[in-house]
């Protein structure tokens, strides 16, 4: 799915997300439910220093997925799966399961590309091609 | 009568005080950071500690950039 609409979808279901936005691996950004100008950018840099912050309490390699800060303003969820991640903004004490289930959710429908149909060939090109091989 | 008067309105105005105080501290208390680990595990930071006040104030900029 395009990732514009799998944002729209996302902000369709979730009525508790006020904002999100789509990123990749290197912090470019894919889509985003704000206006374009500063703002997509600056929630992808927040993201990813929360999320090598968060990184930095555990040692051994173990990566983050997942992560929720919760303010009396509001909360800020990002999400991580592969290549892509995604962050979020709610109202203050949202459902934090539903919408970390929300955002993985548009995260998998992104990555789930349909796979292309395969032009099949029609019997007159088979047949030809066929006689080809028999010259 | 204007002291009992007076008297109740101290009492009142005190007890909404006492209630604006504790809200506001009840919601402090729901600062916090969660992060979850691919191994399955959890670090819960509040409020008041080094890590959580590191990061804290990248979430306060990251709901701020939102709402601009």
């Amino acid at each position: 799915m395009d990732a514009a609409q799998a944002l729209a979808d996302l902000t369709e279901i979730s009525s508790q997300i006020e904002a999100a936005v789509l990123f990749s691996e290197d912090g470019a950004v894919l889509a985003s439910t704000l206006a374009d100008g500063e703002a997509p950018a600056r929630l992808v840099r927040g993201a990813q220093e929360l999320l090598e912050g968060g990184a930095a309490f555990r040692s051994g390699g173990a990566a983050v997925t997942q992560l929720e800060a919760s303010t009396p303003d509001g909360g800020v969820f990002v999400v991580r799966d592969g290549a892509r991640g995604i962050v979020a903004t709610t109202a203050p004490q949202p459902t934090a399961g539903l919408v970390f289930y929300d955002l993985k959710s548009c995260l998998r429908s992104v990555e789930e590309e349909p796979p292309k149909p395969r032009r099949r060939r029609s019997a007159k090109a088979a047949a030809s091609e066929e006689a080809d091989g028999g010259a | 009568m204007a002291r009992r008067l007076l008297g109740f309105v101290g009492v009142a105005a005190g007890a909404l005080a006492g209630t604006v105080a504790y809200r506001r501290s009840a919601i402090r208390r729901h600062d916090r950071l969660d992060v979850y680990f691919d191994d399955g595990s959890m670090v819960s930071l509040v409020e008041g500690s080094p890590e959580a006040d590191r990061l804290l104030p990248v979430a306060r900029d990251v709901l701020a950039a939102a709402r601009s």
